[in-house]
């Protein structure tokens, strides 16, 4: 499995994403550049954190139009795996890979500190080594969290099992609708989270839960 | 063309901006506001206006979670 993760301008957690790719057993990880539009035949793409492109006009609208992400829209249409984390979840929505929006929290603040998340869907390419109702401690670290998604579309991200991660134990750090902190598109390829997992891998920051988001993804490919 | 183009939050969907300026008026002593809404106000000059709308739809705003209103050759 060989994990290519995008650096945009602005990006900030691009070496930790790879750091944690890296740490699947038999995997290997490398940067895409966003000018890039060669994927470089990479296996799997985390669009990571940060502030791409500055996050100007809206979090992840202008990063969405990168040469890169053309290549990224293009991989996920022929069923690649695609993971978003925080801003990435961000570009993904702006670039409609996934359904909604994300908003700024309820509380204005930016919220950095640990959260449990409650596994909703064990079936997805990315939470394949977790079982149904497993609780993660992964930390959350953003200002623009709050998921967002008209009612219509929240009753069918439930119909399609595309919810995969909730805010668990009434935790819902920023606001976000009915507690999603991360949700799949309807094929199941690509998944996108406000959660860090890549900041969750080494016992010494206080939890490796977040590596089975990592794992799964080279699981579901092998 | 000098353009406006004038983006709000949509209808509906919570505004904290909106709610936190609401709630600092009365505190400074302005009574009887209701309904604060914060959005994001664009001026461009443009050689085309018939493609400020496609402008909107492909960038300028996510019409998920905003709306918007073309002003059209404002003064400069």
């Amino acid at each position: 499995m060989n994990f290519g993760v995008i650096r945009f301008p602005g990006s900030c957690d691009e070496v930790d994403a790879v750091l944690a790719c890296e740490r699947v057993p038999g995997a290997s990880a490398q940067l895409l550049w966003h000018g890039d539009r060669h994927l470089h035949g990479v296996d799997a793409v985390v669009v990571p954190g940060g502030f791409s492109y500055g996050d100007y006009l809206r979090v992840g609208a202008i990063a969405r139009f990168s040469p890169v992400m053309e290549s990224v829209i293009e991989f996920s249409r022929e069923g690649g795996l695609v993971l978003g984390i925080c801003n990435g979840f961000q570009v993904l929505c702006e670039a409609g890979l996934l359904p909604g929006a994300l908003l700024p929290n309820v509380e204005l603040r930016f919220i950095c500190r640990q959260v449990n998340l409650e596994v909703v869907r064990a079936t997805s390419p990315f939470t394949t080594d977790c079982e149904a109702g497993d609780i993660l401690s992964i930390p959350v670290k953003h200002t623009t969290g709050r998921y967002y998604a008209p009612p219509d579309v929240l009753q069918s991200l439930d119909a399609h099992g595309q919810i995969v991660l909730k805010y668990a134990h009434d935790g819902n750090p920023n606001g976000s609708s009915n507690d999603i902190a991360g949700v799949r598109n309807e094929v199941g390829n690509v998944f996108g989270l406000m959660p860090h997992p890549e900041h969750a891998v080494d016992e010494l920051s206080g939890s490796t839960d977040g590596l089975k988001i990592f794992t799964s993804m080279a699981h579901a490919d092998a | 063309m000098r353009a406006r183009v004038l983006v709000r939050p949509k209808e509906g969907i919570l505004d904290p901006q909106g709610v936190a300026v609401q709630r600092a008026l009365p505190a400074l002593g302005f009574e009887g506001v209701a309904n604060v809404h914060i959005g994001r106000l664009i001026e461009l000059d443009v050689e085309d206006p018939s493609q400020l709308e496609a402008m909107c739809q492909k960038l300028l705003v996510n019409p998920l979670i905003e709306d918007y209103e073309i002003l059209g050759d404002v003064p400069a």
